[in-house]
């Protein structure tokens, strides 16, 4: 069987488009606005006080961010009225592509009804329960959507299993509900390296498998493999390449860190996906230019 | 060697992970006559409590900590039926589990190390448990303490649902509730009327034995 035909996934803002794929440069979902434990975030967003997102958009934009997760996760709240609230702020203060990112089914519609643009929604899984109730919204609001490859049971640790939930997923997404195979983006799962060792070898595996069979764009949490572990940004910023050379598209990352952004941008000149390096010269004289004037 | 000299080195090989060697000390400690409950109580749990000082001070890592505890429970799987015959009481009975809905167990897993490491009994239900799961696991194995692990904010009400049933089952005040996981705060345990909640592994060991303290030296009604 030959390899699959790559696809494109097109993101957009009200004034600026975003294409993650596997000829382009990798793209860099900035993952901060979320305030999963983050007691003071959380304090502020209960009391109705939003400046805090202000920053965090900041931060990650400044950090090199080309899509923005928007998560407001707040126990006790009304979390889509804030998600909402929260995207329409975000989309005031950058021209950004965002990703809606919630459990909660309400709060995705919210956002993606006050969304201006094609969002990418986090996310689905490959329980039917959960594609019945998020698949229409996306299909309806015409995004696209991060889906990951596990069922009700467990996380599968095995590369088979993940491919053939992938499969399902894809199936199911386009038959069922009409959803382009470039619209969906699959998170193949990376694992803490700190909790077993043979791990990752295994996520790139699943994710050579899931470009060749379907060809279909990856995200993930690219924070989470190095957690527990000494030097989480140089393990972060080797993990990365590692991961775009197995297929990994896109990844969910706290854009701060110029180590690891770094890591990426250069992998993507070694992967022909920066031609004769020319974003890496540009980011290089920025940074002088940065350097000479403060 | 000497009886002091298997404790020690016992202690140390179980610092470091080394599952082989902890299993070899154990059979020689018995082998000289050695009570399991020496071997237990002067050497592994010390061991296991040294691993979480550091853990907690950041001296030691998540993988350090997984591998002491394998080399412990390696150990413990021997001596568990010695103490058993010998009435040894356990620090207190554990039941663990992560919510339905849910299917986050790494830090969960870590946490039972650490009770385990710390004299606990530990009963692990996995992750996805159901509410009624919950029910009929401590109706069976009477623990005195239940854990509600949960790692997504929407996965956290749950542990309401968890508290309804057992109120419903009638079993409410015959249990110690412990409630965690990463987006899980002490106001959030409040809420859903948890008797506890730690914010890491180490701290949910300290927490899980004062709650019991507690309990025990309450005087009955």
């Amino acid at each position: 069987m030959s390899p699959a035909e790559p696809l494109r996934t097109v993101l957009r803002s009200a004034t600026r488009e975003v294409v993650i794929g596997h000829d382009t440069r990798f793209t860099l979902i900035g993952e901060r606005i979320n305030p999963t434990g983050r007691r003071i975030f959380q304090e502020q967003l209960r009391d109705g006080d939003l400046s805090a997102i202000e920053r965090d958009v900041k931060a990650q934009v400044e950090g090199g961010a080309d899509v923005l997760d928007i998560n407001m996760g707040v126990p006790l709240t009304d979390e889509p009225e804030l998600l909402a609230k929260a995207i329409q702020m975000v989309q005031e203060l950058t021209d950004l592509p965002i990703c809606i990112d919630s459990s909660v089914v309400e709060a995705l519609e919210a956002g993606l009804s006050v969304y201006q643009g094609r969002a990418l929604v986090n996310s689905i899984t490959a329980e039917d329960d959960r594609m019945a109730a998020i698949l229409p919204l996306v299909k309806k609001y015409d995004a696209a959507i991060i889906a990951l490859p596990n069922d009700h049971d467990e996380i599968p640790m095995e590369a088979d299993k993940r491919v053939e939930l992938t499969g399902k997923i894809v199936r199911v997404a386009t038959q069922e509900y009409g959803i382009a195979q470039a619209d969906i983006v699959i998170d193949p799962l990376a694992m803490p390296i700190g909790a077993d060792t043979s791990t990752s070898l295994v996520t790139f595996e699943v994710m050579r498998r899931i470009r060749d069979d379907f060809g279909v764009n990856m995200t993930c949490g690219a924070s989470n493999v190095s957690f527990g572990m000494p030097g989480r940004h140089t393990l972060n910023g080797t993990w990365l390449p590692m991961a775009m050379t197995s297929g990994l598209t896109s990844a969910i990352m706290d854009t701060r860190t110029p180590h690891v952004v770094e890591a990426v941008k250069a992998a993507d000149v070694f992967l022909g996906h920066d031609d004769w390096g020319m974003a890496w010269i540009t980011a290089h004289r920025a940074k002088q230019a940065a350097e000479a004037t403060a | 060697m000497t009886p002091e000299d298997i404790l020690q080195a016992l202690y140390d090989e179980t610092l470091v992970g080394n599952a082989p060697r902890v299993l070899e000390l154990t059979e020689e400690g018995l082998g000289l006559s050695m009570e399991p409950q020496t071997l237990l109580f002067d050497a592994l749990i010390p061991s296991l409590e040294e691993v979480g000082a550091r853990f907690e001070r950041g001296d030691f890592f998540v993988p350090e900590m997984l591998i002491a505890g394998r080399a412990m429970a390696g150990a413990m799987e021997r001596l568990r039926p010695l103490l058993a015959e010998t009435g040894v009481a356990t620090v207190g009975k554990f039941l663990m589990g992560t919510v339905k809905g849910d299917v986050h167990d790494i830090g969960k897993n870590l946490v039972n190390i650490m009770l385990e490491g710390a004299g606990f009994e530990v009963i692990d239900l996995g992750v996805q448990v159901a509410p009624e799961k919950f029910v009929a696991a401590i109706e069976e194995h009477q623990p005195d303490i239940v854990g509600f692990s949960a790692f997504l904010t929407t996965t956290m009400p749950m542990f309401k649902a968890n508290m309804n049933a057992l109120e419903k089952a009638g079993i409410r005040n015959e249990v110690i509730v412990m409630v965690g996981g990463a987006p899980v705060t002490q106001e959030y345990a409040d809420a859903v009327g948890a008797d506890g909640y730690a914010a890491d592994a180490s701290q949910t060991v300290k927490r899980a034995k004062s709650l019991i303290e507690a309990k025990r030296t309450k005087v009955p009604a």
